[in-house]
């Protein structure tokens, strides 16, 4: 039995001591630095009001960013919600004998040739920049925490409280509208 | 029986989405390899998401240098969260 020396909160020095590493931490999982500032001054305002839950078992930084990690899921939630269903562009036929199978206009076009083996151009990260920042940011957000931050899918369904199948429809069309704008803008000029 | 075997392409795409991370599984690899079997709109799809992959992997990079705040942000931080201390 080993005694532990118990933690304690100072948060007269919360901003000098954690909010650089509170603030890079929510910038990858919103992707926009006005709300990542905002989301972690509501953490300290938070942690403030929620001073004598803080039972001194883990260190102070551990418990603001178990307060940080509720505020990330609960904006995720609230642009998961209702708003984002206008931006989804349909792909394939709804319903009817058709059900499944590709809208004529969405169907892959011929790539060129050429733009398909140089990919390594430059202008052509420039592109894909401009597509992804063009993807509607509960699909930008996840698309990246995948390809960028390479997290395993069942972190980030836990850091945005969202289950696997929710993942993988979002990865999805990501991904159709990526290949569809980089087509438009690259590769089938 | 066959049913189980023969997806539609949104299905197709779906598997073949979720097999650029390689977390498709047994049985939806070989629904998706029929698939592209019998579809070439689907193939063609394939095909260019592996470059869609590719593109990704070459461009997009990690920034290794930490988001910071400013001096002036952390100071209005300090400022807001100070009131708010009794």
């Amino acid at each position: 039995m080993s005694e532990k020396p118990k933690h304690t909160l100072n948060p007269n020095n919360w901003v000098g001591a954690h909010s650089d590493y509170l603030f890079n931490y929510t910038i990858t999982r919103v992707d926009n630095s006005e709300l990542a500032k905002d989301i972690v001054q509501e953490t300290f305002f938070s942690g403030l009001n929620a001073q004598h839950n803080f039972r001194g078992q883990a260190s102070e930084r551990t418990w603001l960013i178990s307060i940080l990690k509720r505020k990330i899921i609960d904006h995720y939630r609230k642009i998961n919600s209702a708003k984002g269903k206008a931006e989804i562009r349909v792909n394939f036929y709804e319903d009817g004998d058709k059900k499944g199978t590709w809208l004529e206009e969405r169907v892959p076009k011929m790539w060129d040739n050429e733009a398909e083996k140089n990919i390594e151009n430059d202008e052509l990260k420039n592109a894909l920049d401009g597509c992804i920042n063009n993807l509607p940011e509960k699909y930008r957000v996840v698309f990246l925490m995948k390809n960028v931050q390479h997290y395993e899918t069942q972190e980030i369904c836990n850091e945005l409280g969202i289950t696997a199948s929710n993942l993988w429809v979002i990865i999805h069309r990501a991904r159709h509208q990526l290949r569809k704008c980089l087509e438009d803008n690259w590769f089938a000029k | 029986m066959s049913n189980k075997f023969f997806i539609n392409c949104d299905e197709a795409t779906a598997i073949c989405n979720k097999n650029q991370y390689k977390e498709a599984s047994f049985l939806e690899k070989l629904k998706l390899g029929i698939h592209i079997f019998i579809c070439k709109k689907c193939r063609q799809y394939s095909k260019q998401n592996s470059i869609l992959t590719e593109v990704c992997s070459k461009h997009l990079h990690k920034c290794e240098d930490q988001h910071k705040l400013t001096e002036m942000e952390k100071g209005q931080l300090q400022t807001e969260v100070v009131k708010r201390i009794k």
